[in-house]
């Protein structure tokens, strides 16, 4: 009972039924962490008060037989979703003060399964960076320092309030979304599970679009089984979302039996990148004995096409965002900056509500769109993109799943590479390939690095066989056996 | 864009001091889908509601809404498709086309742009004088219609109402095969005839659910085409009539003085009759248009386009072939009647069983020309079908005569009900009684002598004789009768 | 295809992004460097590939022709920072 905020949803969900504890013990528990955690600056919007009204309506339930899958369970949401009457703001200035009068069709599904919300979750600015150092709300600190150092390091994004609550034990699991690695990547450098799901798998609705044919919202937790869990009230067929499948929700519990014995894990060469850090590469390697060891054999295959997948991705995202942000003009929502006329009125109002990276973005992405460029980048690169998609479709022949690093490295210290887009862009450089397919992936804490911080492991599975990764997932996290809790240095 | 003309003879040309000038106009007929929910949300699609009113969270592009497309606007556009005996294509894609205006809320409208519904048609214009004109249809697509702004409301704020935004429009572009003023309207008349026909539009040009965008250029008979500019939101067919009567003029005018011709964009000022310079429209555009990554391709089978050709109405060219043939009307006659759906109905119902001609002539020229002095429509006569048919009925079985029909429409008209008790009731009964008929065409003889001796002299004046027995009658004898009878006594 | 000061204006202008005059120059630069990068896509013969439209294979979703929302103009308004009687306001907007 000391250590509420240890457990994982799993072991919560076990005590709150057996009433080992209350709902309202489980919520008080990781609130008072929160409250001490401020430093890490991986809330934009606290929420107490709802997460009280939550627990206690979880204890009646609870008493009364009546738990439902998630009953009581404390989680943070990424401040991407909608949450009604609730502050969102997608780490941006430009929603000053917007509050939805919806929820996003995830985080209903979540509070609908009795999941308790703590608060909304930093991020990158609208989702766009892999460091939380675009956050309109300052960066979030990663829980985890380097051996004998105090260096403030980046918890990874965009999903970096998700990652660093989770890994400092402020909530239970969160939600992510991942448009080009942002739940995998965060969830690596902080030692914790998260799985970008197949597209369509989620519905998008009530999520701040940032590229629409890549966004996926996904849970991270500390556990894969905790992951599977959170996703399995997650997904859903939503109707109002053209792009969700309407395909069951297998049991994705159910699902995860060890047995991996005889499956055919792919080992794509083309991962091999130039530079990649030697303890990555051994990472890698020990995850392949892993899977051998316990009975799977592993195949080497080939993606061609790997390298183009970062450029193609900083066509198509850009593109996608720099329509998908037009709406934020300063008339129906959030800031606004008067002007002399309409015109001006809309180019202070952006100009002041938009950070320099999504300045960046927009630019890059209505400039391939304009008239003269858009053969030669944005159909270019949606063509690498169906050539990406078919080098997966070769490899699946010959395998039921790939292993990859998720990251090239371990975290990095704030400010370290945000004076060099490209540097910044590469930390996506493993996960990206899959948001341009579709496909599931799920990054697994495998170990920690010669600096004592966490690194992860990547699956990708087929598409809507989240399952397997699930499957051969906890294979992995168990092999590489528990991963220490970061020291809590914020709570001294 | 470009479109090449179909046509091939030359039109009608207006005079220049330098001799004689061809105009060549294209349209883009906007019209709105009759649907009762938009074209992607789920919001009331009629006209005139409190500011707001018909406005979902999709429509005002609140941060994470996605559009649904609704199924019945594609029948609708697939429907206007076949009337536009126009090829259907089974795949298409929906597009963003980017541009900022306060009624844009999302900064982008969805349209079709590269993969239209709906390809090349032709609709067979009438011209008065019987001639036949087939004008050419480029595509037709499905778009969003924008909001409104109202700009008397404040001194320095327009106000913005987003009832409208994203109502279905179906946007119909023509060929460049129009060549007058007159077949401009004609065009527009006849396009709204068949929507009107089809249900797809209720073609109120009042409420805007039909608008024109004119594209006209001037050139010399037979010469390369002249640079066109394009005449926004004209809302009538007198103003397309008198817009492009104006810009011709203003064209030629300007090339004759030795000047050219500017491609822009215009207003028509209906007030003035003449055409201005749209310069806020003069701003360079580029709509960066991309498929829209909410949305998947549009795609259905030959058995749905079955499906809804199965459910087509008969069609005003095929209506009135078929009046001329089955009932024998004039080409002329049958056109009049079918240039509405409810006229036509009326028709048929008046004319089932009876003779068609007459039943035509009752509907043409009494009927017609009474709804038009008072103003009324064919739905608000006071004279049913069937009350009309009753008196074509009785004249053709001479119970009546055809002057007193007339008042007998007239009582029917003002006083309302059944023309047969409205005969029985007044004694308006046809005189067939040849008896009482000599008896009043030898009252009328032996009163007036000289006129006999006049009738002997000139034979046309026995029509003097049959007025008079008709008047002593009160217009009840039956006329041919009278005639006879007074042509014999006479010794005509 | 290199972006100089003036394509950053144009570009800046259509996305509606109010741009000091100082700052053309370093995004310019910026911009030459991100694309300069992903030109490495030319090295891929596409000509016969499809660009991809979804990454999901299924139909597109229809809905019915039902009146399911609206009638809630204050939750449309609630949240913008001008307007009067459920109307958004704007600043004058000149035809």
């Amino acid at each position: 009972m000391s250590d509420l905020t240890g457990l994982t949803i799993a072991e919560a969900r076990d005590g709150l039924k057996k009433k080992a504890f209350s709902a309202k013990e489980l919520t008080e528990a990781h609130i008072k962490a929160m409250e001490k955690a401020r430093v890490l600056n991986a809330f934009v919007t606290e929420t107490p008060d709802i997460a009280r009204a939550g627990a206690a309506e979880a204890d009646k339930r609870l008493a009364a037989g009546a738990a439902r899958p998630l009953e009581g369970i404390p989680l943070g949401i990424k401040d991407l979703f909608c949450t009604k009457g609730v502050l969102t703001t997608a780490g941006s200035h430009i929603l000053d003060g917007f509050k939805p009068p919806y929820e996003s069709t995830v985080s209903n599904n979540l509070f609908n399964d009795g999941a308790v919300m703590l608060g909304k979750l930093n991020m990158d600015e609208f989702a766009m960076g892999s460091s939380n150092e675009t956050s309109y709300y300052k960066p979030v600190i990663n829980p985890w320092r380097r051996k004998g150092s105090n260096t403030p390091l980046v918890p990874g994004g965009s999903s970096g309030g998700s990652s660093a609550s989770v890994a400092a034990r402020l909530v239970m699991g969160a939600t992510g979304t991942d448009t080009g690695g942002s739940i995998r990547q965060p969830a690596a450098v902080t030692g914790i599970a998260g799985i970008k799901p197949t597209y369509g798998r989620c519905s998008r609705w009530g999520i701040v679009a940032f590229a629409s044919s890549l966004d996926q919202a996904g849970p991270m937790a500390r556990t894969v089984k905790d992951c599977a869990i959170l996703l399995k009230s997650m997904a859903s067929h939503d109707p109002l979302d053209s792009t969700s499948v309407d395909l069951p929700v297998p049991d994705y519990e159910a699902a995860m039996t060890g047995n991996i014995k005889g499956l055919r894990v792919g080992i794509p060469k083309e991962y091999r990148i130039d530079g990649m850090p030697a303890e990555i590469e051994a990472l890698w390697r020990q995850g392949i004995q892993w899977l051998k060891d316990a009975g799977a054999e592993t195949v080497d295959v080939s993606l061609p096409h790997t390298k183009y997948a970062l450029p193609a991705y900083y066509i198509v995202a850009p593109a996608e965002a720099s329509s998908n942000l037009a709406r934020y003009d300063g008339v129906r929502f959030g800031l606004r900056v008067p002007g002399k006329d309409i015109t001006s009125m809309y180019e202070n109002t952006r100009a002041a509500g938009f950070g320099r990276e999504v300045q960046r973005r927009i630019l890059i992405g209505t400039y391939v769109l304009s008239a003269g460029y858009y053969d030669a980048y944005y159909i270019k690169a949606q063509k690498l993109r169906t050539l990406i998609a078919r080098d997966f479709e070769e490899a699946y022949k010959k395998c039921d799943v790939l292993l990859t690093p998720t990251a090239p490295g371990p975290a990095f210290g704030i400010g370290e590479k945000s004076d060099d887009p490209i540097a910044m862009y590469l930390n996506d450089v493993f996960t990206v390939t899959v948001n341009l397919a579709g496909l599931p992936g799920i990054s697994v804490p495998a170990g920690l690095s010669s600096e004592g911080l966490p690194l992860g492991l990547q699956l990708i599975g087929k598409a809507f066989d989240e399952a397997t990764l699930f499957r051969v997932g906890e294979v992995i996290e168990k092999a590489a056996g528990v991963t220490p809790r970061p020291q809590a240095w914020w709570e001294a | 864009m470009t479109f090449v003309t179909t046509r091939t003879d030359t039109g009608p040309l207006l005079d220049g001091a330098t001799g004689k000038w061809e105009v060549v106009i294209g349209m883009e007929v906007h019209a709105q889908v009759l649907s009762k929910a938009k074209l992607f949300s789920g919001a009331s699609a009629e006209f005139g509601a409190e500011p707001n009113a018909h406005v979902s969270f999709v429509d005002a592009a609140m941060p994470g809404m996605l559009p649904v497309i609704n199924r019945y606007c594609v029948e609708q556009a697939v429907r206007t498709g076949l009337g536009l005996k126009a090829k259907i294509n089974k795949r298409s894609t929906f597009d963003r086309k980017n541009y900022f205006y306060p009624d844009l809320p999302a900064g982008y409208q969805i349209s079709q742009y590269k993969d239209p519904v709906v390809g090349e048609g032709v609709v067979i214009v009438d011209m008065p004088g019987g001639k036949s004109i087939p004008v050419g249809i480029e595509r037709l697509h499905l778009e969003q219609d924008a909001g409104k702004s109202l700009h008397d409301q404040h001194p320095d704020e327009s106000y913005v109402d987003l009832n409208r935004a994203g109502v279905a429009l179906m946007e119909i572009v023509s060929k460049p095969d129009l060549r007058s003023s007159e077949e401009a309207a004609a065009y527009l008349k006849k396009l709204r005839a068949i929507v009107r026909y089809l249900g797809t539009c209720d073609g109120n040009m009042d409420e805007g659910s039909m608008r024109a965008d004119v594209n006209v250029s001037v050139r010399k008979p037979g010469g390369p085409l002249g640079t066109r500019c394009e005449i926004k939101n004209v809302n009538s067919m007198r103003f397309v009539a008198a817009a492009v009567e104006y810009e011709a003029r203003r064209q030629i005018d300007i090339i004759e003085g030795g000047g050219t011709i500017k491609q822009e964009t215009r207003l028509f000022d209906s007030k003035k009759g003449e055409t201005r310079s749209m310069r806020s429209k003069e701003e360079a555009h580029d709509y960066r248009y991309f498929p829209d990554p909410d949305l998947l391709p549009l795609e259905f089978d030959d058995a749905f386009v079955a499906r809804v050709k199965a459910s087509l109405p008969e069609l005003p060219d095929d209506k009135k072939e078929r009046f001329v043939r089955d009932f024998g009307l004039s080409p002329y006659d049958a056109g009049v009647l079918i240039a509405e759906r409810e006229s036509a109905d009326f028709f048929e119902q008046v004319a089932k069983g009876r003779d068609a001609k007459l039943a035509a002539n009752w509907v043409i020229n009494e009927l017609f020309g009474r709804l038009n002095k008072e103003d009324k429509s064919i739905a608000e006569s006071p004279v049913s079908a069937a009350a009309l048919g009753s008196i074509v009925s009785m004249i053709s079985d001479n119970t009546i005569s055809g002057k007193i029909a007339k008042d007998v429409f007239e009582i029917a008209w003002t006083e309302g009900g059944d023309p047969a008790a409205i005969v029985e009731k007044r004694g308006l009964k046809q005189v067939t009684d040849m008896g009482a008929i000599e008896t009043a065409v030898d009252k009328v003889i032996a009163a007036n002598p000289q006129k006999v001796e006049q009738a002997k002299a000139k034979p046309s004046m026995a029509g003097w004789f049959v007025g008079q027995v008709m008047k002593e009658t009160g217009g009840k004898a039956n006329p041919q009768a009278v005639n006879e009878l007074v042509m014999k006594k006479l010794g005509l | 295809m290199s972006v100089d000061k003036d394509t950053v204006r144009r570009v800046a202008r259509l996305a509606r992004l109010a741009f000091p005059e100082e700052r053309l120059e370093p995004m310019a630069k910026e911009l030459n460097t991100i694309l300069a990068w992903v030109e490495q896509l030319n090295e891929v013969d596409t000509s016969k590939v499809e660009p991809m439209t979804s990454v999901v294979t299924m139909s597109l979703k229809m809905r019915d022709d039902v009146v399911t929302d609206g009638a809630r103009a204050e939750a449309v308004v609630q949240n913008a920072p001008l307007g009067e009687d459920n109307y958004f306001a704007v600043p004058k907007v000149v035809e």
